[in-house]
């Protein structure tokens, strides 16, 4: 298989057997979304074969229909349901159950779709749209999907990605139900912990090439990252610089009071001064991206005000807040965040150009420059500039993005979810960046379910709960205290 | 081989090619019939003007790409057509017609006010024809086809309206230069050049073309990016309307009236096709100008074409329907996918032999 200008995929074996959970690992581009879509028939293969049990000879799948037939499921990274279907259509899609006249028992279908949500412990209504439910509950519904299937095999790429902990814990509890009854999974991610938590057995793929294949207890997590980055690992710990600085007597930059948008955050303040990394916690769902959103003007502003480097700021549109220096990545990627048939390096100058002005064109040669740049200093893994970016690996989109808004020379940038589905060595780079911004006097908003990484980025860290900022932590940062505060249990 | 490959692979060859192809049939044809074979091609000058079937087709082709210019936009940026196209043309030539003739007056052999006021009078008509279409689609969220449903419908009845229910002539000899003449070359290629040129620079010189693109990709994302997507959408709608108010004073000034019932009728169809024949996605997103405005001069050259070939009027639909699926089917994946397959097997068959 092989991508434009890049060979995605490199001779790789893969063995799975009856009743294991495999972990499939590799950084970003390594190869792991293309494998599983030659799997699945979304891709055609150009040389090798596939073998299934109980079938004779080499397997083709022409289609995901085909494959599915054959019982190899799959629940993608980026939830790939109807959002204006309910919960029981996008269960039950291509295979409703009929009445005797042949049109679809929907009494039946709604039914049936709530006892298997029921079954797996997914507290959701049946007859709801998929749109009114949260993206962690989207992709459970996707698992509940490919499980009812009757599948063999059962591919999951990135599942937890957009999971909190607790959700989590119950696809795990699944997964291994799941495994008890003989199905094998190949589980994708990039969180090491629920690697070690789950799996038997780990590939490692490294730029389109078999890296190996190990038993889970041969191989340690320092050894897992060497093999996925073919070096030694950086070691994350050492990001943080040592004291903790005092921005008390720093200017304020954002001076938030009492703003809010109905049905998703209430009234709230908020004080972010020059050089600040604040990072916004909580459960998924909590109203951390709503926060942010507001301040950005990505939701509207209702009540309250809000102080942008000391003067008022009235946003009533995000090029306003652009106007002011703000920028906003957006935790959502393929729906906010990537223009998919635009270049790499359309996406990257998009919002300067935004910010110039429809009549003030950036030179061509000028958007070169710049659009190189950011893929030389992000390291973006692209065949070329012109290269268009719904091509690119997730991770790679994610650094285009993030490019886009470096372009704009910010002095506040929101990052919501920066390290989502990005590789253990692109993490780093990440966070060293938001803490070098930050030492060049920009403050910042992070956003991240991994509190590890915002232990390690902010200085400061405001809790969620419920759709409203329940409180902040500036001393004692420590993951416990920080579960503490998020669970409503602090001091 | 690998020449063949790039040039298929050249973005505009599909409509190029398809251009092609009708001036194939027209030298095929010729030659069956004994004529000079580059008939199609000869340009001389009878009576102090350009003559041959090349220049007519331009020429009659001109209200056609005025429209595909605005269609394409309107395609590109909100991934919905704007059918009302074809009556708002009725439309502004009623009311610009109106205009210089006066309220109930069936026929004027004089101006009731100056030329530039009528004709002005027309353009703005079909901007707030697009800006209304606009409004619903950008601002209301209303699909474009049913949006523009409204004024396909009711452009006409309100042009007629105008006209006091009457076919307005204006017979004056500055109204009519707009469909005639200027020096030997027909004005409507003139004006059709103009637009074309005013609007390719506008896409050079300054972001429309990628504000357009990009709303049209992914309007959510434009947003969070600083492009104000409703204003974009709202925009190209207006664009589209003036365009089809530009097109709307050639074709009325062609036949020195505005006729409500026939001005414009069925071009929306046209329209839409031409930027489908350009290879442009009515999916929205990415477009190509030139692919519009070449897909829009081939359909005017298949139906110049049969009417040379003597197909009756009544026919051509049925002849040109059968040709446009043709080149349709030529353009979609499965079919493209097929010759690919198709030419790699022969380079295989041919690899084996050496």
């Amino acid at each position: 298989m092989t991508f434009p200008g890049v060979k995605a995929l490199d001779n790789v074996d893969l063995t799975l057997r009856k009743g294991e959970i495999m972990a499939l690992m590799g950084e970003n581009g390594a190869g792991k979304s293309t494998l599983i879509k030659c799997l699945t028939g979304i891709n055609a293969f150009e040389a090798g074969e596939i073998h299934l049990e109980g079938i004779e000879g080499a397997v083709v799948n022409h289609s995901t229909l085909d494959a599915q037939k054959k019982g190899i499921s799959t629940v993608y990274q980026e939830v790939n349901l109807c959002p204006n279907l309910s919960v029981a259509e996008n269960l039950f899609i291509g295979r409703e159950p009929r009445t005797k006249l042949g049109t679809i028992n929907w009494k039946e279908m709604v039914k049936k779709a709530q006892k298997i949500i029921d079954d797996l412990d997914i507290k959701v209504d049946a007859t709801q749209n998929l749109e009114e439910c949260s993206l962690a509950l989207q992709q459970m519904i996707a698992i509940a999907r490919a499980v009812d299937m009757d599948c063999k095999v059962l591919i999951l790429d990135e599942p937890t990605s957009s999971l909190d902990d607790n959700e989590v814990e119950k696809l795990f509890t699944l997964m291994r139900q799941l495994k008890d009854k003989g199905v094998a999974i190949v589980f994708v991610t990039h969180f090491l912990e629920q690697v070690y938590a789950v799996c038997d057995r780990i590939t490692v793929l490294r730029n389109g090439q078999l890296v190996g294949e190990y038993p889970i207890n041969e191989l340690p997590r320092v050894k897992l990252v060497a093999a996925m980055m073919g070096k030694d690992f950086d070691d994350l710990a050492a990001i943080k610089t040592g004291e903790k600085q005092d921005f008390s007597k720093a200017p304020l930059v954002v001076d938030a009071k009492g703003m809010s948008h109905k049905g998703t955050i209430k009234p709230f303040d908020l004080e972010i001064h020059e050089g600040e990394v604040v990072g916004l916690t909580g459960l998924l769902g909590s109203g951390r991206s709503e926060l942010a959103r507001v301040i950005y003007g990505a939701d509207k502003n209702q009540t309250g005000e809000l102080k942008f480097r000391g003067k008022k700021a009235d946003i009533n549109a995000p090029i306003d807040a652009m106007k002011l220096g703000m920028g906003l990545l957006p935790d959502d990627r393929k729906a906010e965040g990537i223009i998919g048939d635009l270049s790499v390096r359309e996406n990257i100058i998009l919002a300067l150009q935004a910010k110039r002005g429809v009549f003030r064109l950036l030179p061509m040669s000028k958007q070169i420059e710049i659009a190189d740049k950011y893929i030389d200093m992000l390291q973006i893994k692209t065949a070329s500039r012109e290269t268009l970016i719904k091509q690119l690996s997730g991770g790679n989109q994610q650094k285009v993005i993030l490019g886009r808004w470096l372009a704009t020379d910010p002095n506040f940038l929101i990052l919501d979810e920066p390290t989502r589905g990005i590789d253990i060595g692109t993490k780093t780079e990440i966070q060293k960046l938001v803490l070098k911004l930050a030492g060049e006097g920009k403050s910042l908003i992070f956003i991240s379910s991994e509190i590890e990484e915002m232990l390690r980025t902010c200085s400061k860290l405001a809790v969620m709960r419920d759709g409203q900022k329940v409180g902040e932590i500036t001393e004692n940062l420590t993951q416990e205290n920080v579960m503490k505060e998020i669970a409503g249990m602090g001091a | 081989m690998n020449k063949i490959k790039k040039l298929t692979g050249m973005p505009l060859f599909l409509p190029i090619f398809c251009m092609i192809l009708v001036m194939a049939v027209n030298i095929i044809y010729d030659v069956a019939n004994g004529n000079f074979a580059l008939n199609f091609f000869t340009i001389s000058i009878r009576n102090g003007i350009l003559y041959g079937r090349l220049i007519d087709i331009l020429n009659r082709g001109s209200e056609i790409a005025i429209l595909a210019i605005g269609m394409t936009l309107v395609v590109s940026s909100s991934a919905g057509t704007d059918i009302s196209v074809g009556s708002v043309m009725s439309l502004a030539a009623s009311f610009c017609c109106m205009l210089l003739a006066g309220y109930g007056v069936s026929s004027t052999n004089e101006l009731a006010m100056p030329l530039i006021i009528g004709v002005l009078g027309g353009m703005l008509m079909g901007c707030v024809c697009g800006a209304f279409n606009g409004f619903l689609v950008a601002n209301l969220n209303v699909q474009p086809m049913v949006a523009t449903l409204i004024l396909y419908s009711a452009a006409r009845a309100i042009g007629l309206l105008l006209c006091n229910n009457m076919i307005v002539y204006v017979r004056v000899p500055s109204f009519k230069v707009f469909g005639d003449y200027v020096g030997i070359i027909p004005t409507p290629i003139i004006i059709a050049a103009v637009c074309i040129i005013i609007i390719t620079l506008v896409l050079k010189k300054t972001a429309l073309g990628l504000y357009i693109q990009s709303v049209g990709i992914n309007k959510k994302a434009s947003r969070i990016a600083g492009i104000k997507s409703e204003k974009m959408i709202f925009l190209c709608y207006v664009i589209c309307g003036l365009c089809a108010g530009i097109a709307g004073i050639v074709a009325a000034s062609r036949i020195s009236s505005a006729d409500s019932n026939n001005i414009g009728k069925n071009f929306e169809l046209d329209a839409i096709l031409s930027v489908a024949l350009g290879g442009n996605s009515l999916g929205g997103g990415k477009f190509r100008l030139a692919g519009s405005i070449i897909g829009a001069y081939t359909i005017q050259a298949i139906t110049t074409t049969l009417y040379a070939i003597g197909v009756s009027t009544e026919q051509a639909p049925v002849y040109k329907a059968v040709i446009v699926i043709i080149i349709v089917a030529v353009q979609a994946p499965p079919v493209k996918a097929f010759f690919k397959k198709w030419s790699a097997k022969r380079q295989l068959a041919k690899g084996g032999a050496a």
